[in-house]
């Protein structure tokens, strides 16, 4: 049945996935919910929470004041609070009461604003969409208000990297890794959307050459970029030893063309068309694997399923095959578009589409929480994901960026 | 020498002394923050204490991680399910159809027949007026042999009357039904953390023949039931007087409030009302009382004037145990909390009398995020959250009184007291567990 998580943990919520993206920004973010949605999120979903401060508070709304919609105490709350810690921005962040009683937070935000002086956003998350959507509005409301500097381009060939937060990339160095990979390719890193980078940097992201984009929720951010700057944007993780290359060179190329690509697609069907969504496109449709070692007909055959995010799980199928040569789709519980996937790969928003799947593959590759979904002739890999098993496995949670897969 | 009270840092809306403090509420609502401090229990480990029993929480995505995690992290994934509601949930309304369909599918799906379901709801179920008859009727014709009960994560609803940690612990006895009854059997119910064995009230109890237990006794889901034969039910915390109160309408079990108080008349006159109840021997108090004396000036000895800082989390009588510190020449500085209870009033006036001086600190509201956390002087803590705000890794690892009652109770918290300021502790890998008690892979 739809729906149901009756064996496995549930993902992490646009809420949470809003928090994330904004944590190290020096804004003030505040969740409009009763209290526990903050305990829950700076408890498994924030790993910097004990070392690094942050503004991440919750409204605490109450029973009467969703009932008689008491927006201006949280009004009043949001503006004496922001003129006495006096944030870079305030986010005010829905949640399921505040969905369900029609709260108009945007407007909230702008009457907030009026008070304070202080650029104010608000944000109709419901905590019933995936942390995915959450960073995706958080990272594209950031761009579309703050990153305002002229549109001249650095003297190197510069890269932004857009949709980096702990819940995908945990802090087990990756993110450092890919800025690593970046310089080490003669390129410059502009700004890090959103791990390591101030707001000032975000300020001047449409300086850089071309933007990365890491995870889904990078993507409308790179979108606006290329709209209202023209920068292009190239889609992948740089995972493994021989990926990140061909990475590196997209990179240049893609500086160089003005095209986005998506790096694990095909030759030739690895455009990024323009427009929010590729359903419709024709490079859905591309068979071909990225080493040309096996067809959209053996997708069937596929030794290897890793469970996760589409752009991570992507291009990690796209390192495997290339440096081990095993054929890998994705299975993608999450939100994503077609052109981030390749054909063989699926979307599997449900715990039973999973239970349908993986029986067909040899080697399953996905967070340890699904190992329950693996049969007793499976090989199961654990990797870590935040989003989905929270602090459990921060200790033992992998670093492959730019480096040999283990076998 | 004259000492600055007040640190740099110190905000007036979130930390106060004690003679300007409003009671019972000494700050102002508004903004909430949260501390990293987590060995309180939530309503998914108290849940866990009923054997043979399944939880399935029925929320939105966002209100799903929390407990999900609580039970990954306690490692009992096997025990627990989700439901996830939809936008499409709540704009068509078709809440029964998930849950009725959500549930039978996770049952069918388990690899195990569990004997009992607590199934949660959420505040989104209220503000959608669903129909809970219809869903647990439909859900009992379907698996007869499963007993279903109704259980509650309503955040939003904390101040509208019972909180949703008294919904719990109400809901944990509310498969027990009435039946014949064992005068000699008796209940502590209600919290979370079983009692110390060794404390006077289970010796005064099992001395005069009473069979004393609580659900941590329990093994199976039978003997969980067989609590329903007690002829008696004691409890001490007074979030669990609503659940004495239900357990005696329902079950007719009488009961008697035990306060966990610091305060020797207090303690006294519970123990004589519970000797005059169960006709049982006086308690000899004065060895009792003698000991305690005597560990709590040993350890007066070893600490000193050291400053000690205590916060709400260690037991449901913050202050009375503070008055207790303080009588004895501790050099408490710092109380941590937000609010007390009204039981805790004489308390309160007692220390405003007698150490105006002494702060209380908020633990939620915002600016506490960047109150200064690391002292020059060493700090003993008593509490998880004490520890974080003081920054000392010197402290008593210890929540909602951790079963330590009576006097034994003290002698035992000076024990560890002693310990805490001998012996360094992890802070940041202990305070961050949740559920201090229960199993953690953290």
């Amino acid at each position: 049945m739809r729906q149901v998580a009756g064996l496995i943990s549930t993902y992490s919520s646009d809420e949470f996935g809003i928090c994330s993206a904004l944590y190290e920004l020096g804004g003030m973010v505040v969740m409009h919910d009763a209290s526990g949605c903050n305990s829950t999120y700076t408890t498994h979903d924030e790993p910097r929470w004990y070392d690094m401060d942050s503004m991440i508070y919750i409204s605490a709304i109450s029973e009467m004041e969703a009932i008689m919609g008491d927006d201006e105490k949280l009004i009043r709350d949001l503006t004496e609070t922001a003129l006495e810690m006096k944030p870079k921005f305030v986010a005010v962040v829905g949640a399921p009461i505040p969905y369900m009683i029609g709260t108009d937070l945007p407007a909230i935000a702008a009457i907030t604003e009026q008070e304070t002086g202080i650029p104010c956003m608000g944000f109709a998350a419901n905590g019933m969409n995936y942390y995915t959507k959450g960073v995706s509005m958080a990272l594209e409301a950031i761009v579309r208000r703050f990153c305002t500097g002229p549109a001249v381009r650095t003297e190197n060939l510069s890269v932004n990297i857009l949709g980096a937060t702990p819940l995908d990339f945990s802090l087990n160095g990756s993110v450092d890794s890919i800025k690593d990979w970046i310089r080490e390719n003669g390129m410059d890193l502009g700004a890090c959307l959103s791990m390591g980078s101030t707001l000032e940097d975000i300020a001047g992201a449409g300086r850089a050459h071309v933007n990365l984009v890491v995870s889904y929720g990078g993507l409308a951010a790179a979108r606006y970029l290329k709209k209202q700057y023209g920068i292009p944007y190239v889609v992948g993780v740089p995972f493994g030893e021989k990926f990140p290359a061909m990475l590196a060179k997209m990179l240049k190329e893609a500086a160089s063309s003005g095209k986005d690509l998506v790096s694990y697609r095909p030759v030739g069907k690895n455009q990024a068309p323009p427009g929010t969504d590729s359903q419709n496109s024709e490079d859905h449709l591309a068979g071909d694997r990225i080493n040309g070692r096996h067809t959209g007909k053996d997708a069937d055959k596929t030794r290897i399923s890793i469970i996760g995010e589409s752009i991570f799980s992507a291009s990690l199928a796209a390192a495997i095959e290339l440096d081990c040569g095993i054929p890998t789709r994705v299975l993608c519980p999450l939100d994503t578009e077609d052109i981030l996937l390749r054909e063989c790969d699926l979307r599997t928003p449900e715990e039973d589409d999973l239970m349908k799947y993986l029986p067909e593959t040899k080697i399953i590759v996905g967070d340890p929480m699904y190992r329950v979904l693996c049969g007793k002739d499976q090989r199961f890999c654990p990797l870590p994901h935040e989003a989905f098993s929270g602090r459990i496995y921060d200790p033992v949670n992998p670093n492959l960026i730019n480096r040999k897969l283990a076998k | 020498m004259l000492k600055r009270i007040q640190r740099e840092t110190d905000h007036p809306g979130a930390v106060v002394k004690i003679r300007e403090a409003a009671w019972p509420a000494p700050f102002k609502e508004g903004l909430e923050y949260s501390s990293p401090a987590r060995g309180t229990w939530n309503i998914v480990h108290t849940g866990m204490l009923i054997p043979e029993s399944h939880q399935i929480f029925v929320c939105a995505l966002g209100c799903l991680r929390g407990v999900v995690l609580t039970a990954a992290e306690m490692n009992a994934m096997d025990r627990y399910s989700s439901v996830i509601i939809r936008e499409e949930n709540v704009l068509d309304g078709t809440m029964e159809e998930l849950m009725i369909g959500g549930v039978t599918d996770v049952l069918e799906k388990l690899p195990y027949r569990p004997k009992a379901v607590l199934l949660f709801i959420s505040c989104q179920h209220f503000f959608l007026a669903y129909d809970q008859q219809q869903v647990f009727a439909a859900l009992r014709e379907k698996f007869p042999d499963i007993r279903f009960t109704d259980c509650y994560m309503i955040p939003t609803l904390r101040k509208s009357g019972l909180t949703p940690d008294q919904k719990m612990r109400m809901q944990l006895y509310s498969m027990l039904e009435d039946g014949p009854k064992d005068p000699r059997k008796i209940n502590l119910i209600g919290s979370n953390l079983p009692v110390s064995r060794s404390s006077e009230l289970v010796w005064m109890l099992e001395n005069g023949g009473y069979t004393f237990q609580s659900i941590h006794d329990c093994h199976t889901f039978e003997e969980y039931l067989a609590m329903a034969q007690a002829g008696m039910n004691l409890f001490y915390e007074p979030l669990a007087r609503i659940a004495a109160e239900d357990l005696e309408k329902r079950l007719h079990q009488p009961y008697l409030y035990m306060p966990f108080t610091f305060d020797d008349e207090e303690l006294s006159g519970a123990y004589q009302r519970l000797a005059e109840t169960l006709h049982l021997p006086e308690l000899d108090e004065e060895p009792l009382r003698k000991r305690k004396r005597e560990a709590l000036l040993a350890v007066r000895e070893l600490i000193g004037d050291t400053p000690v800082a205590v916060d709400y989390t260690l037991t449901f009588r913050i202050l009375s145990l503070v008055k207790l510190l303080l009588t004895y020449g501790f050099h408490v500085t710092e109380i941590y909390a937000d609010a007390f209870l009204p039981e805790e009033k004489a308390d309160f006036e007692w220390i405003r009398e007698n150490y105006p001086e002494i702060r209380i600190s908020s633990c939620v509201r915002p600016w506490m995020r960047f109150q200064e956390r690391e002292r020059e002087e060493k700090v003993l803590a008593l509490g998880q959250k004490a520890a974080y705000f003081t920054g000392t890794d010197y402290f008593v690892n210890l929540v909602e009184s951790g079963g330590l009652y009576g006097y034994d109770g003290v002698v035992q918290l000076a024990g560890l007291m002693r310990d805490a300021f001998l012996n360094r502790k992890d802070r940041k890998t202990v305070i961050q567990r949740k559920g201090l008690g229960c199993e953690s892979c953290i």
